[in-house]
């Protein structure tokens, strides 16, 4: 290992703690706002609206009065709950797709799964919520299901690859040879091989789906008020942003350093769980 | 060729039917009675009976698809119940906003990401090399309304440069209405510039560890020279691909930054739609933009086809 790879490695190695750190303190101060925030969010206190960041709030206030820190506490529920849940619809119908489709490769059900993708590719995630929101109105849940909807495909390609390659493997042809049927070699013997891939990934699609929620929620389609919501409060800051610019940094700063977080972890993981991508230096 | 051209068509022909279709299902289908949707719960039974026969709800789920994908074959993409205008004028009206923001995004990314991904790469490993990866991390994970909303507090409200929002129109000269567009535009591009600065680096590292890289430097090329001859030609098909894939990015992101800088775009007329209860309007914006979306991963299909002779057999 030469110099120059030393310092690669050891600011990656870096990356992995920056963004698991990163990853808790926003973890954290969501749990902790299920049992306590430094004001009560609902609370409106007009005659200290507006207010710089101040000992008594470290973030300032917004144009009702809310204290900023409390609501970036709560708003990080709301972005946590709904990208998790959202990776989880992805996963959860997107890796036996996957399964499937590599199992039985060349079939019509693996045909059949694999134009499904490509067609809801051709739906990001926005449209998708602009369509159910057009119908059902907008809602956090709405906001999951659109981003999950999106999860899907991007799960399903990427076990069926990594389950393709595994298929080809001695140790699969041995468990056909015992006479294991498809699906149970895909639980048995695929899928805990494939799991690296999808820790990774799901850490990516985690990360994409809070930038997502934000997105939403600041065009009006994701958490409804009052229901605190990062993309939210940044809507409610555009037009006070000459006035009280820290309504918009903050909130703003709370989704970069989670993103940032979520990514650098992503990154380190896949150095750790895939030795080959160390060796090539990416 | 002609076997492949043919198989890709009718691909994308299946493609645009079952979108058509799905689009059609959820939001004429799905909701039940479109009129009663449109109108709200309090609505009258004589003005729901007057809409559902203007919608020409009395017939088939069947026969009002097709129609509504004949229409649109045609150009006539219905009338719109809460403005009365066709929706085809009203789309034309906001696509001369949308799409030369994305193409000008698209622009931008390009020209910024393409040079910075072959400086990282030739200096790989290098301060310059790390320094564009840690801006690359910093640019995907910003959320880019709100990187649109601090350009707007520093650039249209301190400096005054630029103004906070709204669209000069093309009436007013070409110069303006590009002046009106380059905050949006910077807004929506550095997230893409993030991502394709990264392939481009990646796909050059790759090429670069390649045999017949080898082989060129072992006839007495220098690194210069094997980057730029022989390293970048083959690099670039993944960008090419990458820069397809980012359009679909481009307009969902577009919606989003056309409300920062209210911008009479496509996203616009989507959110107006959407609040005013008026369906057909947001039927037809979004079936135009996946219908976008699949026309472009169709071109990029073919263009690395034409590129890559190999694609053309194994598929």
């Amino acid at each position: 290992m030469s110099a120059r790879d030393a310092i690669l490695a050891a600011a990656r190695g870096r990356s992995l703690l920056v963004g698991a750190l990163l990853t808790l303190v926003f973890t954290g101060a969501a749990l902790v706002s299920l049992a306590w925030t430094p004001y009560d969010i609902t609370a409106l206190d007009i005659a200290n609206k507006m207010t710089l960041p101040a000992p008594a709030h470290p973030l300032g206030t917004d144009h009702f009065g809310r204290d900023i820190l409390s609501m970036i506490m709560v708003g990080a529920r709301t972005s946590i709950a709904v990208a998790l849940v959202a990776v989880g619809i992805g996963m959860g119908l997107g890796v036996p797709l996957g399964l499937a489709a590599a199992a039985h490769k060349g079939s019509l059900l693996d045909e059949v799964i694999m134009r499904g993708n490509d067609l809801v590719f051709a739906f990001p995630a926005l449209l998708i919520a602009i369509m159910i929101t057009a119908v059902f109105g907008a809602s956090a849940v709405n906001a999951i299901i659109a981003i999950g909807i999106f999860n899907i495909p991007v799960f399903a390609r990427l076990t069926r690859s990594g389950a393709l390659s595994l298929w080809t493997r001695d140790y699969v042809l041995a468990a056909r040879v015992a006479g294991k049927g498809a699906a149970r070699i895909s639980v048995e013997h695929i899928l805990p091989n494939v799991t690296n891939l999808l820790i990774v990934q799901g850490t990516i699609q985690f990360s994409l789906g809070i930038l997502a929620e934000a997105g939403l929620s600041y065009v009006g389609l994701g958490a409804q008020p009052p229901t605190p919501s990062w993309g939210r409060m940044l809507a409610d800051s555009q037009t006070m942003i000459s006035l009280a610019p820290h309504m918009t940094i903050f909130p703003g700063m709370a989704i970069l350093l989670t993103v940032l977080g979520l990514n650098l972890t992503g990154d380190g993981l896949r150095d750790l769980l895939d030795p080959q991508l160390r060796r090539a230096g990416r | 060729m002609l076997r492949y051209m043919v198989k890709k068509l009718l691909s994308l022909a299946v493609s645009l039917v079952v979108a058509s279709a799905v689009i059609f299902l959820a939001l004429e289908v799905v909701p039940g009675d479109p009129a009663a949707n449109m109108l709200g719960i309090n609505a009258q039974e004589e003005t729901l009976a007057a809409l559902r026969e203007e919608l020409g709800l009395d017939r088939g789920p069947v026969a009002r698809y097709a129609d509504w994908v004949g229409g649109m074959l045609v150009g006539d993409f219905g009338t719109s119940y809460t403005y009365r205008t066709p929706v085809s004028e009203m789309i034309a009206d906001r696509v001369v906003v949308s799409l030369p923001l994305a193409l000008y995004a698209l622009a931008l990314s390009t020209l910024v990401a393409i040079p910075a991904g072959i400086w990282a790469a030739a200096r790989r490993g290098s301060g310059v090399d790390l320094g564009v990866m840690g801006l690359t991390q910093l640019g995907v994970a910003i959320p880019n309304f709100w990187f649109a909303m601090l350009m707007v507090l520093i650039f249209a409200i301190n400096l005054r440069w630029f103004s906070a929002g709204g669209f000069a129109g093309w009436d007013a000269g070409v110069g303006p209405a590009m002046h009106s567009l380059t905050l949006p535009a910077v807004a929506l591009a550095l997230p893409q510039a993030a991502i394709l600065t990264r392939v481009m680096r990646s796909a050059l590292l790759d090429t670069l560890g390649e045999d017949f890289i080898r082989t060129a430097r072992a006839k007495g090329l220098t690194r210069g020279q094997t980057l730029w001859r022989h390293a970048l030609r083959n690099a670039l098909i993944p960008v090419l691909t990458i820069i397809g894939l980012q359009f679909s990015f481009l307009i969902a992101g577009a919606i989003i930054i056309e409300n920062v800088f209210f911008l009479p775009g496509l996203g616009r007329l989507v959110f107006q739609a959407i609040s005013a209860r008026d369906l057909i309007v947001v039927e037809s914006v979004v079936m135009l933009l996946v219908f976008a979306v699949i026309m472009v991963n169709f071109v990029v299909d073919l263009t690395y086809a034409a590129v890559d002779p190999r694609l053309r057999r194994s598929r």
